[in-house]
């Protein structure tokens, strides 16, 4: 049982090359209690076509990683120390930012949580998306507003012509998440970098925008990497996950792979912590312990303290990630 | 938008009254009798008796109030207890000057606080910061009597470049008159094509209006600063550079625009400085204002001219800052909702 | 119970007050204002003993010795009735500073509780307080400092009665917003919750919350004090001769300015000096006390 489950009508998902890839990625944050090592040493990468999840709790570094492809770290006091992002048979952390300005935005394009504090109050959604056209595409200002009512329309939104002309705090949070994704979605992309995009919305809306974001990736031929802590979307959505933890990749596998055999002490307690329904038990189980501070060193695994399974051996070295199947990928010496 | 204008218009006129109320009772609390006062030293006791009816200052305090409203309706300030001059046209014959002044200054705060403002919140903690902080605090320190007469000793004594003061040189205004089309000299030569007067006042301007323009600057950068880093911080700048857009116009147009409404307000409350600031450096600079009026009448307590200015003054101050109000509306489409 | 809960309040605030100590000394240019702002108050106090020359500090002409450059016996020169510069300002720091704490006490008493009760009840008193300090602050202050000095005659009490009129409303004002903002706070609503009186949650919970950006602004305002005093002093309209007064002594300076510069220079540049320190200091524990600004610090 080991094969990418291809759940939608698109032929060739497989091809040999993935479109955008991660090499062991470090980003450090420099505070004054010491360096935090928010991303330590994480590969992942993504498929055309594909939805690739990224999973764990706050502060597991899978935001940092997606800032870090399109290079959005505040530089001090955050530093992309060590890596490789291949998108194009070129280093992304190699390029000059006026040469990563054209990719951004245009090539690869990010979604954030917060869709009220995401879009500048002082202008209309019209200004903001026809930058999109006029920077990338070169477009007068007349066409850059037809594409943008073009946009906005395949994103669901009634009247475009009208919204064009309101401003952020006019809408409501599901308005200008679409408002969001327009703006994002506007050049055709060929990845798109989804940072929680629910996370912060109504519940009633939630599955509303999911679905259209699944819809328009599969319209536009996107691959798409799907950050969240939310694995009932990563079930419906993805067809790989990964999964982090403290900063490091602990698990990769298919999603079918993840829900059934979950290998990772970690990803098993996840798994537990979950209400599921029909399973009748009078506690949802927690984890112990709490995740340890960015800034620790910590020697060996990092999710020790809290394993079920710990032993001495686990506090010596960092586990290195292995195949226990094809395509399936855990760090713990004890797989 | 217009409700907004008119519900602030209608505060104005509040506000207004309310300072005429301050100014009427400063204006009773001079010591001594006003109407000996107008009648200069040594008065006649039957001339006093006939002054004294004549302002009104035989009736209760209520009616005079109101003859003093009924005078500001009409424009009549009253006059000046020297001269004997109406003071509504002593001030309209001082006020261009300070206008050409403080509008000088004010561009030149703007101009270039604004920027300095930009670029030290982006370059945070780095030398230019800490050199651009500096300066600001250093510029809302000093006192501008005192700057100015340093700056008279720099520019004027051992560099040469520009003149002691005066607005115009007295030889070229003589030679060049300038037509008085808008009462403003340089506009004026600049309409009428009058050279070398325009670049004579051009030159006695800079150093009057460089001073004036410190604090401003100081108050402008530092508030720019502050505000720029806040909103650097952001998401919506985050959403920015996602899309591919440059540094710069991240800094200037997505950031700064929202940056601007504290700037813009504390630049109306500038205001309030400047209109004082003006005083000293006319004086200073021999600059034929305002201050120049105001200052002659506080040394010669000339209460009419004091208190018609200071009214004067205060009106202007509360509408610059209305016009600020509405600028800021124009520029922040949130504010419009809060009443 | 309510002992130990009491002794951790206060460790813990001794803790905070200590590291809020340490960020203001960390920033040099607020150790500079510091320790102006001491030596200013030195030299204050002990003016008579530390001036070289203290009854012509005090006034007291020495025509023999008229408009002398800096010299090693008068380091900054002697003005124009004789009198060493330097032993002048000294004296002028007594009259600067005395007339900062005095104006700034006043203004702190009567615009903190009248912001206070403003915030704090609302309705009608809101409005009533506000519309009257809304009214004082559409003047530009010193204007209506001038104008008051002017009506009422010029002397230093009147000059610092007119600083104080037109600037208290400042206070009132930032103590509303900032009771306002206070006000919806969690923490008061327990209290309310609990069955704490008015009185009690006003002085114990949002008084203490509201005060720092008061602090801040009082030690602003001491520099703006001077400098008002000082120009009022320019005009003729504060203190007068013989008192040393830093802005009486750069008007006298004027008339000689051009080749006797030192008389308004160095009296000048005590205004300058004074009022920067104090601005300094200010920014500094702004800095030191604003919980988003420190952050960024501790950031980095």
């Amino acid at each position: 049982m080991h094969q990418v489950i291809v759940k939608l009508n698109m032929p060739e998902i497989r091809t040999a090359q993935p479109v955008l890839s991660i090499k062991d990625l470090r980003t450090y944050f420099h505070t004054a209690d010491g360096i935090a090592r928010a991303v330590d040493g994480v590969d992942y990468h993504v498929y055309p076509g594909e939805t690739l999840g990224v999973v764990g709790e706050s502060g597991c570094g899978k935001s940092v990683s997606a800032l870090s492809i399109l290079r959005l770290i505040a530089i001090p006091p955050g530093e992309i120390v060590s890596g490789k992002i291949q998108f194009e048979n070129q280093n992304l952390l190699d390029l000059p930012m006026s040469k990563m300005r054209e990719i951004r935005g245009n090539r690869i394009s990010m979604i954030f949580q917060e869709p009220m504090s995401s879009l500048n109050p002082v202008f209309t959604i019209g200004y903001q998306l026809s930058k999109v056209f006029t920077l990338h595409q070169k477009l007068t200002q007349k066409e850059a507003n037809q594409k943008s009512i073009e946009i906005l329309a395949a994103c669901e939104i009634s009247s475009p012509e009208r919204i064009m002309k309101t401003y952020p705090h006019e809408l409501s949070g599901g308005m200008r998440q679409r408002a969001m994704i327009s703006m994002a979605l506007g050049c055709n992309p060929d990845v798109l970098i989804a940072d929680e995009p629910t996370t912060a919305l109504d519940v009633t809306i939630q599955a509303q925008i999911m679905d259209l974001i699944l819809r328009l990736k599969d319209n536009f031929g996107m691959a798409m990497i799907l950050i969240t802590h939310d694995l009932g979307i990563v079930a419906k959505s993805a067809q790989r996950v990964v999964v982090m933890y403290a900063g490091e990749k602990v698990e990769e596998t298919g999603v079918d792979r993840l829900f059934e055999k979950p290998s990772h002490p970690y990803t098993i307690a996840l798994m537990k912590s979950l209400p599921v329904l029909g399973r009748k038990e009078k506690y949802l189980e927690e984890i112990k312990g709490v995740v340890p501070a960015p800034y620790r060193e910590i020697a060996g695994c990092k999710f020790a303290d809290r394993c079920s399974e710990m032993t001495t051996a686990c506090h010596e070295k960092r586990p290195q990630l292995k195949e226990i199947e094809t395509g399936h990928l855990v760090a713990c010496i004890h797989r | 938008m217009l409700k907004f204008i008119l519900r602030r218009l209608t505060w104005l006129i509040f506000v207004i009254l309310g300072l005429c109320v301050i100014t009427f009772i400063l204006s009773r609390v001079v010591p001594g009798d006003p109407a000996e006062l107008y009648l200069g030293p040594r008065p006649k006791p039957e001339q006093v008796e006939i002054v004294r009816t004549q302002l009104g200052l035989d009736k209760p305090q209520y009616i005079q109030f109101f003859y003093y409203l009924r005078d500001l309706s009409q424009g009549n300030l009253g006059e000046s207890l020297r001269t004997h001059r109406p003071v509504v046209t002593g001030i309209s014959d001082h006020l261009p000057a300070t206008l050409e002044l403080m509008f000088t200054a004010i561009v030149m705060a703007l101009s270039l606080g604004i920027p300095i403002g930009v670029i030290s919140a982006k370059k945070e903690n780095t030398l230019i910061d800490h050199i651009n902080r500096f300066f600001s605090v250093a510029g809302t320190s000093l006192p501008s009597f005192w700057l100015a007469m340093i700056f008279q000793i720099i520019f004027f004594r051992w560099l040469g470049i520009f003149p002691i003061g005066g607005r115009i040189d007295t030889i070229v205004g003589l030679l060049n008159p300038v037509e008085k089309m808008t009462g403003f000299i340089i506009p004026d030569a600049l309409i009428t094509g009058n050279w070398p007067a325009l670049k004579d006042a051009a030159w006695h301007l800079i150093l009057p209006s460089m001073t004036l323009a410190v604090y401003p600057t100081g108050v402008i950068a530092r508030m720019t600063r502050s505000t720029m880093l806040e909103v650097l911080r952001e998401d919506y700048i985050t959403t920015a550079r996602s899309l591919g857009i440059s540094e710069t116009e991240i800094l200037f147009v997505q950031g700064l625009r929202n940056a601007l409404v504290p700037t813009l307000t504390t630049a109306g409350l500038c205001f309030a400085f400047m209109l004082v600031g003006t005083f000293y450096i006319e004086l200073i600079f021999f600059w034929p204002g305002i201050g120049k009026y105001v200052i002659n009448a506080i040394l010669l307590n000339d209460y009419p001219v004091i208190m018609g200015v200071t009214l004067l003054m205060a009106i202007f101050y509360v509408v610059v800052n209305l016009i600020v109000d509405i600028l800021i509306a124009i520029v922040d489409p949130r504010i419009r909702l809060e009443s | 119970m309510e002992k130990v809960a009491k002794k951790q309040n206060q460790e813990g605030r001794a803790r905070e007050l200590f590291r809020s100590m340490s960020l203001i000394l960390n920033n040099p240019l607020t150790t500079f204002g510091l320790l102006v702002i001491l030596a200013l108050f030195i030299i204050a106090i002990f003016a008579p003993f530390l001036a070289p020359f203290p009854d012509q500090g005090q006034g007291h002409s020495n025509l023999d010795e008229r408009l002398e450059p800096p010299t090693v016996k008068h380091p900054m020169g002697t003005d124009n009735l004789g009198r060493d510069i330097l032993s002048r300002i000294f004296f002028g720091a007594r009259i600067s500073l005395k007339a900062a704490v005095v104006v700034v006490l006043i203004l702190m008493s009567i615009g903190v509780p009248l912001g206070l009760i403003a915030g704090y009840f609302g309705g009608k008193i809101d409005e009533v307080i506000m519309r009257f300090a809304d009214m004082i602050l559409a003047f530009p202050s010193l204007l209506l400092a001038i104008a008051i000095v002017a009506s009422l005659g010029p002397s230093l009490l009147n000059a610092l009665i007119a600083i104080a009129i037109s600037w208290w409303p400042w206070y009132t004002r930032l103590m509303r917003s900032q009771v306002i903002s206070v006000k919806e706070m969690q923490f008061v609503e327990s209290a309310r919750a609990i069955g704490a009186s008015r009185w009690r949650i006003m002085f114990r919970q949002i008084l203490p919350n509201c005060l720092s950006p008061i602090i801040v602004q009082a030690t602003i305002d001491m520099g703006y004090v001077i400098l008002a005093i000082a120009s009022l002093g320019f005009l003729g309209l504060g203190t007068q001769p013989p008192a040393a007064d830093w802005g009486v002594m750069v008007s006298d300076g004027r008339e000689y300015f051009m080749k006797q510069w030192w008389i308004s220079t160095f009296s000048g540049g005590a205004i300058f000096l004074t009022v920067l320190a104090f601005n300094l200091t200010g920014d500094g524990i702004r800095e030191a006390l604003d919980p988003k600004i420190r952050w960024r610090f501790q950031k980095n």
